[in-house]
């Protein structure tokens, strides 16, 4: 299954990178793959904007604005005049 | 004689370990350098299993939390695995069925009984996290390796070489199931790439389904009432006869549309046209709207009133879209972005459409 493609803030700066692996492993989407011992983005739609890569990267090499992809929280945080934030308790919500 | 503040020190200190010992699935203590260490089944018993259930009935689910801190799964020594879990109940269960036959140390972070994934996402599973309790633990102490196996969803919250910087621990990202991670630790701590990946197949879903019910049942049931008492309105006054008629269907098709998008959205997703949830959603409405007419038709002869059937054209895909599009927080690939995205376009349609809908509905009422 896959989401829409074209809204994803993730940013890439392969100069920075020293190739570590670091966001391959992560990454619970495969965005990151390895290409000639540096990391490259192999799947830029498939980005959830969870934020584990760029945490993840001591070369800050990778950035994104992190959330939760949810409708509920969004809507909550509309209607408080905030930013979203995820209210989720348990199980639910982006909850593996 | 022992003064006060080392009485009440040690009934403190007798306290915190009954209240780990209390807890059924501990069987025991492991000695260690930095004191004994509670000791916890990896065998399930009925009284766990009837805690998920319960968990995912939303019954209870705040109180369903593990004390935070060390234990010990077997015989484990200073060179056994250490693997770091939520204080979710559900979680910690995942893990410990999961080892039996194995010995490993479980650090339990203090997440407010949140599982991992989302708790990484709020940061309460996160480095400062891990750094204090590998300290209060006296970790150092119990093993003598440096390497913490942090489950890979809590990646979001963690930041690798922070905590190695701030605690001399290397963490190493295990697998997303926890049903992989013998596997990831008899290869030598290497994870295929399957095992990176998080899914949300059927079956993952499906358990997400009694949460969603819980939640919005009770929108959806005010919602029905309302249908069921304004079903008595018409030009000529109040009715009971139109809330038996009109007022029951009109609440039983908003059930309805609840259920549909509820239990049907989850487990029909990947089918469902489109990528925006509420285009499914709109889908899902669209076909038991025409379900329901079909049914009317072939039942009654016809349509009873145009008005109401153009009515529930409108207000059943705005309110399955609307379900549809709120399971997108517990799907695991939707992005803040895209739900923006997307509810620019989706939120201003279902309240029209619910709007519009409605109108009919209550000129349904009065040209009768
Ligand atoms: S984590 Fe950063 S430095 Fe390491 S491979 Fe990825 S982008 Fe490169
Ligand atoms: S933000 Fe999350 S999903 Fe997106 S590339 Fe980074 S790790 Fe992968």
């Amino acid at each position: 299954m896959r989401y829409l493609e074209d809204a994803v803030t993730l940013e890439f700066i392969p100069e920075r990178c020293d190739g570590c692996g670091m966001c391959v492993k992560v990454c619970p989407h495969a965005v990151f793959g390895m290409e000639n011992k540096r990391a490259a983005l192999a799947d830029r739609g498939a980005c959830m904007e969870c934020g584990a890569c760029a945490k993840n990267c001591e070369r800050e090499a990778i950035r994104v604005k992190a959330g939760v992809g949810c409708a509920t929280a969004v809507l909550a945080g509309l209607m408080a005049g905030k930013e979203p934030s995820c209210g989720c308790s348990g199980e639910s919500s982006t909850c593996g | 004689m022992p003064s006060i503040d080392a009485y009440s020190q040690r009934t403190l200190r007798s306290f915190t370990v009954r209240r780990r010992v209390d807890a059924p699935w501990i069987d025991g203590f492991v000695v260690t350098a930095s004191g004994k260490v509670p000791r916890v089944q990896t065998a399930l018993d009925f009284r766990d299993c009837l805690g998920s259930v319960k968990a995912r009935w939303d019954i209870g689910r705040m109180n369903y939390r593990v004390p935070p801190g060390l234990y010990a799964a077997g015989n484990p020594g200073i060179g056994s695995t250490v693997l770091v879990s939520a204080n979710y109940k559900m979680s910690f269960d995942r893990l410990r069925s999961v080892l039996p036959g194995r010995d490993a140390w479980i650090l339990v972070l203090d997440t407010d009984g949140v599982n991992v994934w989302c708790s990484a996402g709020k940061g309460t599973f996160g480095t400062d996290e891990i750094v204090r309790r590998v300290q209060e633990s006296g970790l150092e102490r119990v093993v003598s390796h440096r390497t913490l196996v942090v489950p890979q969803l809590g990646a979001p919250g963690v930041s690798a070489h922070e905590v190695q910087r701030r605690c001399g621990f290397r963490v190493e990202y295990g697998p997303v199931q926890a049903e992989d991670l013998p596997a990831f630790l008899d290869s030598g701590m290497k994870a295929s790439p399957d095992m990176r990946r998080v899914r949300f197949r059927l079956r993952d879903r499906a358990v997400l389904i009694p949460v969603e019910l819980v939640m919005g049942a009770k929108y959806a049931v005010l919602l029905a009432l309302a249908f069921l008492l304004l079903g008595g309105v018409s030009g000529g006054g109040y009715s009971l006869a139109g809330v038996r008629t009109i007022g029951l269907k009109s609440a039983a098709v908003v059930l309805g549309a609840f259920l549909a998008g509820a239990v049907l959205g989850p487990i029909l997703l990947p089918w469902l046209p489109g990528r925006a949830f509420s285009a499914k959603g709109a889908a899902l409405g669209l076909v038991l709207v025409a379900g329901i007419g079909a049914w009317d038709i072939f039942r009654n002869g016809g349509v009873a009133s145009w008005l109401h059937a153009a009515a529930w054209m409108a207000i059943t895909p705005a309110l399955t879209s609307f379900v549809v599009m709120n399971f997108t927080g517990a799907s695991t690939f939707t992005s803040l972005s895209g739900v923006r995205r997307e509810m620019r376009f989706a939120l201003p349609l279902q309240v029209a459409a619910a709007a519009i809908g409605f109108g009919f509905w209550l000129g349904g009422l009065f040209a009768a």
